[in-house]
């Protein structure tokens, strides 16, 4: 028993090989190497079509000076307050509601607030859009609370299109960090809180001292996932605004297939691929990283 | 101890929350199951003019194909290399544990658009391969780390009692230890039926001719190219979520939970 708890479990075995190779060559063909060969692209100035040349680091030094490019970086930070940060801020609401409360219809809830999850992303664009459309219901509801100087055609709209955009990003993702944090609030023992009320701690203070340190694990994965979702926005922009109008709504995932297939230039997709790639490994590092030193 | 005014704050905060959580689905539907805009149709006749019209019939065929072919490529795959990193020493074990983690985080926009160059210069663009096994890569690195969880967690004693015996690995992995399996590899086999069946950007870059396209892909094209109203757009996105909402309804607790451990790709 010591023995399987010390080292990694198991007995020494050659043919373990053989049970990963065939995954490891698929993996290999069709992650790895092209994530390789991103690197090297990114390095040339290439259109697709004809012989690249050499250019470099200036692809990368581009999402830095290129003002459309960095826009659309900029674009994707916003898209995390959406994404990440509202849904974090409902999630814990909602979910010390039912935690606390004995609500009933709980599992009902829970089925709802999770769907949007399952549902493919073209179709939830499809929806909203209609939604936001100049005769859509959100006009509707606007003009029957008498507010017609706010109607618009949100998606069209400089100001608007990328907070638009984001809101379908917060309605997709808060039933799952609800429910993430759900999980982990009811892990938390009920002696805490009688703890907490023994030293006469209200509902708030309850919250902030118990509730909110004991779902650090919980609120870590929701991050994650919602901010790496957030960068990787692609569907529900090419379906929505193609990143317009103007480029009120790129996006750095748009860019990369834009410039690929849009302009030929090639290079600066790959660059832009790669870079996402690092900002995502860097996050989720880090925001892991960070909740493990502060439950230890 | 609650007061009767808290709780009916309570119900409804969570009503107005699960009504913005189904408003869109509403909307959906009720636009899908009413009159067609064109007049003409209503109620299912709108499904059958969507499926005419707008070729669902041949999307669904491609995406059956392709999710097919991808969980169960997949889920093969990563039982047996989840096997080897859960139950087996062996040199370089946690450098290649690593290395496969890597492709968990890895964006598929970032692989994409290599991948299409060098599929193209191959002469695979366009077909069923370029479609199903970037996807299979994609999955398998998720279900190497899902399986090996398992696998590590799996009663030791059975196995060793099994070895004893005289049982191959081989047949240790599949008639010991996969039957007991059976939740975890369900789990798995809903994630990736359900990525591979809504991955979008994948078939848009790899596929160009009409007969492979996939079921979003399909209702993406129909969005762009059908603008005389709504009803069979609606009717069309209900025939392309209906197969993943369906499961979810059925197996919810397998797609929550595969989801809330960390299954990072999108």
């Amino acid at each position: 028993m010591a023995r399987i708890m010390a080292g990694p479990p198991g007995e020494p075995r050659r043919v373990a090989y053989l049970y990963l190779l065939p995954a490891f060559v698929v993996y290999a063909a069709f992650l790895l190497y092209p994530i390789g060969r991103a690197v090297q692209i990114s390095l040339y100035d290439w259109d697709g079509l004809s012989l690249g040349t050499w250019a470099g680091l200036d692809n990368y030094l581009a999402i830095v000076a290129d003002e459309g490019l960095r826009a659309s970086f900029v674009h994707a930070l916003v898209l995390m307050v959406f994404y990440a940060g509202v849904p974090l801020v409902i999630g814990l609401g909602l979910a010390a509601i039912l935690n606390h409360a004995k609500v009933r219809g709980l599992g009902f809830f829970r089925t709802v607030v999770f769907l949007p999850q399952v549902i493919a992303m073209v179709v939830v664009a499809v929806a909203w859009r209609r939604v936001y459309a100049p005769d859509g219901s959100l006009n509707g509801l606007l003009g029957a609370l008498g507010l017609d100087s706010l109607t618009r055609g949100w998606l069209g709209d400089y100001t608007f299109a990328l907070p638009a955009v984001g809101v379908v990003g917060t309605w997709f993702e808060t039933g799952l960090v609800t429910v993430l944090l759900l999980a982990g609030m009811s892990r938390i023992p009920l002696e805490l809180y009688e703890a907490a009320r023994l030293d006469g701690a209200g509902p708030l203070r309850e919250f902030f001292a118990v509730t909110l340190p004991s779902v650090r694990g919980e609120i870590a994965v929701a991050l994650t996932l919602t901010v790496i979702a957030a960068l990787r926005t692609f569907d529900l922009v090419y379906v929505t605004t193609r990143g317009g109008p103007g480029e009120s709504t790129s996006v750095p995932s748009y860019e990369v297939y834009h410039r690929a297939f849009g302009l030929g230039q090639v290079g600066s997709a790959a660059a832009i691929g790669v870079t996402l790639t690092v900002i995502i490994f860097v996050i989720s590092f880090a925001i892991n990283r960070f909740a493990d030193r502060r439950i230890s | 101890m609650i007061s009767r005014g808290e709780r009916l704050a309570n119900y409804v905060i969570l009503s107005v929350f699960a009504v913005f959580a189904l408003y869109p689905v509403v909307v959906i539907l009720a636009a899908a199951l009413g009159p067609a805009d064109s007049g003409g149709t209503a109620g299912l006749a709108n499904f059958a003019a969507a499926w005419e019209i707008g070729r669902f019939g041949s999307y669904l065929r491609t995406s059956l194909a392709v999710s097919a072919f991808t969980v169960v490529v997949s889920v093969v795959l990563s039982v047996m290399s989840g096997y080897a990193f859960g139950t087996m020493r062996f040199r370089g074990q946690s450098a290649l544990f690593y290395l496969f983690m890597l492709g968990i985080m890895m964006p598929s926009e970032a692989v994409a658009v290599p991948l299409y160059f060098d599929l193209r210069s191959l002469g695979l663009i366009d077909t069923f391969w370029s479609i199903s096994l970037p996807q299979v890569a994609m999955s398998v690195a998720f279900g190497t780390f899902w399986m090996r969880a398992y696998f590590r967690a799996s009663n030791r004693a059975i196995v060793e009692a099994a070895r004893i015996d005289g049982a191959s690995s081989w047949r240790i992995l599949w008639q010991v230890l996969l039957p007991p399996a059976r939740p975890a590899v369900v789990t798995l086999t809903v994630l990736v039926f359900m990525w591979t069946w809504n991955e979008f950007l994948i078939p848009l870059i790899m596929v160009t001719s009409e007969s492979l396209r996939t079921a979003p892909l399909g209702l993406a094209f129909f969005q762009g190219q059908y603008t005389s109203g709504f009803t069979l757009l609606a009717a069309g996105s209900v025939i392309v979520a209906l197969p993943v909402v369906v499961f979810y309804l059925f197996l919810q607790r397998h797609f929550v939970r595969g989801l809330l451990q960390g299954a990072v790709r999108d």
